[in-house]
């Protein structure tokens, strides 16, 4: 066990893990940030992605150890002061069906948009690539980004 | 949310904000325990002798059960009783449930996991259909359907082909992997939250295991994460396995599997071997067919009879064929047993009679499309289907004229042509594909649905029917009628989680039946509701206002109001009339029922009705090959699919594009792999291919086919959930097309399902040595 501590969606938090605990399994079991989700465990899927000191991450992949004194957001944390356009956006187009993606989806796009506020078709695509959805085909979520970015002008 | 905004899905503002809950996502007690299922690593042997004891001395370790635990019944095949909930005396497949662990944690059932010892004395596995087929004992005798005499006009045919073919299996990849979590209450109480289609079945196999009655079984299901027929019945398994394990530590125990063994040790796709011979004119017109589909059910039977039929009754797809026989027959091997996907054995048949078209049109040296033209059913003639169905509201040929126009067709394939004669690296393809797929489940009793409903004196209004969510949006369609049957607002709705103390005896939320069925249950309930209220209004307006009278018939239910037609100053809202109707103690609750007419079959004609009605659909697919690599892009898309009047549009296009892109996977890069023990190599997504963002068509036209109503169906509206997955069908052909492009169409490339970039790469490399 070691103490550590990181900032979680904008708040100092403590606590004892085990090193070979996973991040994922903190953050949903222990801290209560439920929208990170298990997909595949193997961090090829992108249902557990948070952003790690403002960058993407697969929190299957991390144990928990190493993000002592790191910055973790979640999709909880994006969205403490009211909906963000991409995701109000995602929710009048309807975008998604099951749902299990869309926490991975959100922080994939939220990052792009970030880093290109004004990226063509292929460069979302390419952006969304590492997050897997078997339902919609994909199409009315890059879409609806583009749709964002075109608004944004 | 505003009212007019409110067309999206009813849990959308949960799905982007990550708060929908799953079955991991539940609170649980801090006396919860983690189940882990042992699994059989030998695909067929002896259960010689098994040791649990070092197991159950780990720490934390609360239950470690095997066959000899269960109270009730060891089995948990649905439909026939040849799956064993935990292996007794042999284990089948590799994958087999064996022993079931409750630990406190992960760690603590993994730990003792690997101090169970088993040994087994080994047997000659089957592992593949080919094998099953040559040891030739089916599961099952074959089914046959005939029409016709197809022995003669094969003889009479100025052409005959006649071949082999291949479609390949494909895994759910829902992204909620199978859980459940349950939760033990009073005496024999059990609480079952599942990520289950059919709770219903979830609680029968609950209580037959556990040896309950069903009465005290309660399963809920609020949602899953994905199901597409991956837990139709397999769900299922899941429950029972943590029903056990809580009964036994009378502790709540959730069971949750990782992907890896999600993906190796649940059912999957059928896959098939289709052999056939076709006989057709110099028109191109089939006259004869005669078909024999084999499929690969894995150890037990699970729905595999069931999806074989459907193939069956999908074989001929949109073209009358006036001779043909199609035989069926289900091969038992060493397997995990496979199950339904989206489709349910339409995709291998409509795909097995795509190809034959497909070759024709190449034997003839005539245009694919066109071919298939010439073959559909026809509006007056040639509209008998094998079984005996009349096919009605035909719209293929309109779908096909509309279509051709507008994804320019025929333009496009004559720019692809001059492409190919200038390119030697790149080829294009270009197909175009219909699917007519019959909608209700072929087993006639299945056709039956249960609703029930509550207004309360606030005017809101709940929804309870036996459909699951997961994802389709089956809840925000009952939503759309229920607030369309009460002219109330959409947001006065909340459809609840499907509960079987709620709605008993339902049948799965499959076959694409969910909203015709459910949604009927729905409007039967509320039309009850408002008989019960109109003359409550009619008198409370008749005291007020006096002559001329409101009558029963003038009062419609609109705008949240409940108004007299006649005399529209006469309107009250409908919280108040909920209120007056409750102070006249007058029930506001109703239970719902439906059952769909006139559908039946007989397996011993092979005749019947099995189809309340088809739902129609095409697309045209346009490829682009790197016949280096193998490589393939998808430049384009058009699909015109009939949805008769869409009860919420946005639904029904994403089920469309999802459909479409599920089936290329199917079609093009999902392969399943086994190494010649029977495990499986593609398990996880690293080496199992589903579609990605990146992978989807350049350009991607979606149009829903218009002013079509479908007669006798809520809100004359069509099922959509799986038809669409065949269409992904189009984007095989055109990879065919443009690998059939190397050899200026003069060759027929052998090429099966799914066409990987390898399998590709296989077929260039054999038409240049044909």
């Amino acid at each position: 066990m070691k103490k550590i501590s990181f900032i979680l969606n904008g708040e100092k938090r403590f606590i004892h893990v085990e090193p070979n605990e996973i991040l994922l399994d903190v953050l949903r079991d222990r801290m209560g940030t439920k929208s990170p989700k298990c997909g595949c465990d193997s961090g090829d899927c992108g249902a557990c992605t948070v952003m790690l000191n403002s960058k993407t991450a697969r929190s299957c992949m991390i144990f928990a150890i190493e993000t002592d004194g790191q910055e973790i957001v979640t999709l909880e944390g994006i969205s403490k002061s009211g909906l963000t356009p991409l995701q109000k956006i995602f929710l009048e187009q309807n975008v998604f069906q099951c749902g299990y993606c869309a926490p991975g989806m959100i922080l994939s796009a939220t990052e792009l948009l970030g880093k290109n506020p004004h990226p063509s078709r292929y460069e979302v695509q390419e952006a969304l690539a590492g997050n897997l959805c078997r339902c919609t085909g994909y199409t009315p979520i890059i879409d609806a980004v583009l749709e964002l970015t075109k608004k944004q002008v | 949310m505003t009212k007019d905004r409110n067309n999206h899905h009813e849990s959308a503002a949960y799905h982007v904000t990550g708060t929908a809950v799953y079955i991991d996502d539940i609170p649980v007690s801090s006396d919860a325990l983690t189940g882990k299922v042992f699994f059989s690593q030998v695909p067929h042997a002896e259960i010689r002798s098994f040791d649990l004891r070092e197991a159950k001395k780990v720490k934390g370790v609360f239950a470690v059960l095997s066959a000899k635990d269960i109270p009730g019944i060891n089995n948990m095949g649905p439909v026939v009783h040849d799956e064993p909930v935990l292996a007794e005396v042999s284990v089948q497949c590799i994958g087999q449930a064996m022993f079931l662990i409750a630990a406190d944690s992960e760690a603590s059932a993994e730990e003792a996991s690997g101090k169970i010892k088993v040994k087994f004395r080994e047997k000659k596995a089957i592992l593949t259909l080919e094998e099953a087929m040559k040891q030739g004992k089916p599961m099952y005798p074959a089914r046959f359907i005939i029409s016709g005499d197809v022995e003669s006009a094969l003889k009479r045919a100025d052409h005959v082909i006649g071949g082999e073919f291949h479609t390949g299996g494909q895994e759910h990849w829902y992204l909620e992997t199978h859980a459940a979590l349950c939760v033990p209450g009073e005496g024999d109480e059990m609480r079952v939250y599942a990520s289950s289609q059919h709770p219903s079945e979830t609680q029968t196999l609950v209580a037959e295991v556990l040896s309950v009655p069903k009465n005290v079984v309660e399963v809920e299901v609020k949602r899953m994460g994905g199901g597409f027929g991956g837990k139709e019945t397999q769900g299922n398994h899941i429950a029972i396995w943590a029903a056990l394990l809580a009964k036994t530590t009378r502790q709540p125990v959730k069971i949750r599997l990782c992907r890896d063994d999600d993906q190796k040790y649940t059912g999957k796709r059928h896959p098939f071997l289709i052999r056939y011979q076709a006989g057709f004119s110099k028109e191109g017109i089939l006259n004869a067919l005669d078909v024999d589909l084999n499929s690969n059910a894995g150890y037990a039977t699970d729905l595999s009879r069931a999806i074989l039929e459907r193939a069956m009754f999908h074989a001929e797809n949109a073209y009358f064929i006036p001779n043909i026989r199609i035989k069926g027959t289900v091969w038992k091997t060493n397997q995990p047993s496979n199950t339904a996907f989206r489709g349910f054995g339409g995709p291998q048949g409509i795909a097995a009679i795509e190809n034959i078209i497909d070759r024709i049109a190449r034997r003839l040296g005539l245009c694919s499309a066109e071919i298939r033209r010439r073959n559909f059913y026809g509006a007056r003639s040639r509209n008998k289907t094998p079984y005996g169905q009349i096919v009605k509201h035909n719209h293929l040929p309109l779908i096909y004229d509309k279509l051709l126009v507008s994804s320019q067709y025929l333009k496009r394939k004559n720019e692809i042509d001059a492409f190919n004669k200038k390119n030697e690296f790149f080829k294009k393809g270009i197909a175009l594909s219909p699917v007519k797929f019959g909608i209700s489940f072929t087993t006639s009793f299945l056709n039956q649905a249960g609703a029930l409903v509550h207004l309360y004196t606030d005017g809101t209004i709940l929804v309870n029917h036996g459909g699951t969510e997961m994802g389709q949006g089956l809840h925000t369609k009952i939503r759309r009628i229920a607030a369309k049957e009460f002219g109330a607002a959409i947001d006065k709705v909340v459809v609840n989680a499907t509960n079987t103390s709620r709605i008993p005896n339902t049948s799965a939320t499959a076959a694409s039946s969910g909203t015709d069925m459910n949604g009927m249950a729905v409007k039967d309930a509320i039309r009850q509701i408002k008989a019960g209220i109109l003359p409550i209004v009619a008198d409370h307006f008749n005291l007020k206002f006096g002559k001329p009278k409101t009558r029963l018939t003038d009062l419609v239910f609109s705008e949240d109001h409940v108004i007299d037609d006649r005399h529209k100053e006469r309107k009250i809202t409908l919280r108040e009339a909920a209120n007056l109707a409750y102070l006249q103690r007058v029930s506001l609750s109703a239970v719902g029922f439906y059952k769909t007419p006139g559908v039946f079959f007989d397996w011993n004609t092979g005749k019947g009705h099995p189809f309340y009605y088809f739902a129609f659909g095409m697309a045209v697919t346009e490829v682009l090959v790197d016949t280096l690599t193998g490589a393939v892009k998808i430049l384009r898309a058009d699909i015109l699919h009939d949805v008769g009047d869409s009860i919420e549009p946005l639904i029904d296009r994403g089920q469309i594009e999802g459909g479409y892109i599920q089936g290329v996977g199917w079609c093009t890069t999902e392969e399943l792999r086994w190494d010649e023990k029977g495990n499986l190599l593609t398990h996880s997504p690293d080496t199992y291919k589903i579609p990605t963002a990146a992978d989807i068509p350049d350009v991607f036209n979606v149009e829903l086919l218009k002013d079509h109503p479908n007669p006798g169906t809520i809100h004359h509206s069509k099922a959509v959930g799986e038809p669409p997955f065949m269409l992904g069908i189009s984007c095989w052909l055109a990879i065919k097309y443009a690998i059939s492009a190397s050899a200026n169409h003069r060759k027929e490339p052998e090429l099966n399902i799914p066409a990987t970039n390898e399998a590709i790469l296989f077929a260039l490399e054999k038409l240049k040595s044909k």
